[in-house]
């Protein structure tokens, strides 16, 4: 084969092909390298890794989050329990099940100090469950409170004030459950004045027991997140206990007639707490995206959440909120104004869900099954 | 008579064989196996425990379900079979070949859809403020309560069931021996004694079949229940999900698992007994 003059210097065909292919391919492989985000998986609630609350994480830190999501805390105790070390880099737990990761040695000990604690309401900074012998597992990052949620058509904000309006003549066949027993029968012990809601003796338990029951003949239903959404919706029910602003929250803000509102009795506030799982590969990458959505911004980010609102405890996540949008801060309850989340956690009104204390869990689980069944 | 095994009858009985042993027996054993673990602090454990078989077989709120379901469930078969006969009668009996055969089409059609999504819709017309109430507004009556209850759930049960059942009966009632109807109009029959006295006689295997399987889709369904019957009253897969959601317990589930298994076996083998009575091939 004849050579041509110029390529005469050690440059056959050969390695000239060779090389324009690795020229080529060059800037397919640099952008492979510059584009391929890092997958970071979560654990959480639906919701918690969409675009509303992600994507500018994601485009910052080219990060691409998969979820898994889960349907309540057992079932999130049960994925992690089934899967090896490691799958899951973030994980958002309710706060009565913080207490179970850490003690089943799911989750990764935080340092305080990554994180803008500070700016935290002063009840959110040592929040229970996060913190074990001095040692931080997990942050709160956004909380709600549970009571009457109720049709403004059917009801009065005054006739909601009080879960006696449950066993309202009117409402008869139409006040619904939200189907897990912690936060209906929680409800069930503030009606009937206990201070601390889950923490009764056996008298008191009875006396929930009984108090429940009698509510049996106004039920219309157990309903599940669906069908509780749809059945406010639509005016299937008009009254619904076990739930708050979490749900009643986006019907409201899509034109639906529900509100839910406190009772004098008080009420009950959930938590949601992110923890980084035992075993991650990816624990910085985790850190940041707790340091982001614990940060004034993601806070406000939190708090809009499409799937859900919530509460913020960072009190510059409320101040970035009012700034961005003053009238679901003002919805919401996250104002400077007097009345405002933070009073009415300080005035008592509002207590923790928990599991129960002096009874087992599946006592609570056994009876809501009869009380079901009744 | 009795055939040796070929290599060409095994070729295609074996995938089958190894598809139920993987996907059928073996799930089994080990729901059986599982429903001796035990569960501590959320976490299942390997254990030969009776506990879980003691503890639901102990309570009321099971016995409750159970009859619950099981009434449920034959009530379902029932109605959907007495209504689904004169559906499938006319279908065999009086349409042309091409009619028939649209409204076999027809008949399958239904399961083009997801059955979520049709028991959804009957939510829009069953609620107070939903079609039927509408409707009935314009006559002067109601607003009844249809939504979340048991009629509602009986409805979802009929949605599910309806098509198969007209389609199982009809393919017994096709196959009819003509000439029987004949012999029975030439006896004097009248049309009703032949229906009875003929025609539900020669297609029993076929009605009974059809039945049976409303009953077994009936029995296990839970969508139905929660979101027609709005999860009141419990049914025995309402029961499953609530033993799972609260504090892991799988074993329990599966206790209640293996309990409708095993009543849906007996269902069937009466069932299949009843129907093929007095036959004999």
């Amino acid at each position: 084969m004849p050579r041509i003059a110029g390529l005469n210097t050690g440059l056959t065909r050969r390695s000239l092909l060779a090389s324009g292919a690795a020229a080529l391919a060059t800037p397919m492989l640099s952008r492979r390298a510059f584009a391929a985000p890092t997958e970071l998986t979560m654990l959480a609630w639906y919701g918690h890794a969409e675009p509303d609350v992600v994507a500018e994480f994601e485009a910052e830190n080219n990060v691409k989050f998969v979820p898994k999501y889960y349907t309540g805390g057992d079932n999130m105790l049960g994925l992690i329990s089934q899967s090896p070390a490691g799958t899951y880099d973030v994980i958002l737990s309710d706060a009565e099940y913080v207490q179970a990761l850490n003690e089943a040695g799911y989750v990764e000990e935080l340092d305080p100090n990554d994180y803008a604690i500070a700016d935290y309401f002063p009840e959110f900074q040592d929040f229970p469950g996060n913190w074990s012998d001095g040692k931080l597992f997990s942050l709160v990052t956004r909380f709600g409170f549970l009571g009457v949620a109720y049709n403004t058509d059917a009801l009065t904000e005054a006739e909601a004030a009080s879960y006696n309006v449950f066993w309202n003549e009117k409402l008869a066949g139409k006040v619904g459950h939200f189907d897990w027993h912690l936060p209906n029968l929680g409800q069930m012990s503030l009606l009937n004045g206990n201070a601390a809601p889950y923490d009764i003796d056996e008298a008191a338990w009875q006396a929930v027991k009984d108090k429940t029951l009698s509510l049996r003949p106004q039920i219309g239903g157990f309903f599940d997140y669906g069908g509780t959404f749809s059945s406010l919706n639509d005016g299937q029910m008009l009254a619904f206990a076990g739930i708050g602003d979490w749900i009643t929250g986006v019907l409201e803000k899509n034109g639906a007639k529900v509100r839910s509102a406190i009772p004098e009795e008080g009420g009950l506030q959930w938590s949601e707490c992110f923890s980084i799982g035992k075993g991650s590969t990816k624990a910085d990458l985790a850190k940041k995206w707790i340091q982001y959505i614990t940060s004034a911004k993601g806070q406000a980010k939190s708090a809009q959440m499409a799937a859900y609102p919530a509460l913020v405890p960072n009190q510059k996540g409320w101040e970035v909120l009012q700034a961005e949008n003053p009238a679901e801060a003002k919805r919401q309850g996250m104002t400077s104004e007097a009345g405002n989340v933070i009073d009415m956690i300080r005035s008592g009104r509002i207590k923790y869900r928990q599991w129960p204390i002096q009874q087992s869990l599946e006592d609570w689980n056994d009876f809501w099954s009869e009380y079901k069944g009744a | 008579m009795r055939r040796p095994l070929s290599l060409y009858g095994l070729t295609f009985s074996l995938p089958l064989l190894v598809w139920q042993v993987l996907f059928f027996v073996f799930p089994l054993v080990f729901l059986v196996a599982l429903s001796f673990w035990t569960v501590k602090n959320f976490r299942m454990q390997p254990d030969f425990d009776g506990v879980n078989w003691a503890t639901m077989y102990g309570r009321a709120v099971f016995w409750q379900a159970y009859g619950t379901t099981f009434a449920l469930a034959a009530a379902a078969s029932v109605l959907v079979s007495v209504l689904a006969f004169p559906c499938s009668y006319a279908i065999s009996f009086k349409l042309s070949d091409t009619a028939r055969s649209w409204a076999v089409f027809l008949m399958v059609i239904p399961f083009f859809t997801s059955y979520l999504v049709r028991v959804y819709s009957w939510q829009i017309f069953l609620s107070d403020a939903g079609i039927v109430n509408v409707m009935l507004g314009w006559v002067g009556l109601g607003p009844y309560t249809l939504l979340n209850t048991v009629g509602a759930t009986m409805i979802g049960y009929l949605t599910l069931t309806f098509p198969l059942v007209v389609l199982l009966q009809l393919f017994s009632l096709v196959f009819i021996d003509r000439t029987l109807i004949e012999a029975a109009h030439n006896l004097r029959c009248g049309r009703l004694r032949t229906v009875f006295a003929v025609i539900i006689p020669s297609a029993r295997v076929g009605l009974v079949i059809a039945a049976l399987f409303a009953f077994i889709l009936s029995f296990g369904d839970f969508v139905s229940p929660i979101y027609l019957g709005g999860g009141d009253p419990t049914t025995l897969s309402i029961l499953i999900t609530d033993t799972t959601k609260s504090g892991q317990q799988w074993p329990r589930a599966a206790v209640i698992a293996l309990t409708m298994i095993g009543t849906l076996l007996a269902v069937a083998f009466a069932a299949v007994r009843f129907a093929y009575k007095g036959r004999t091939k």
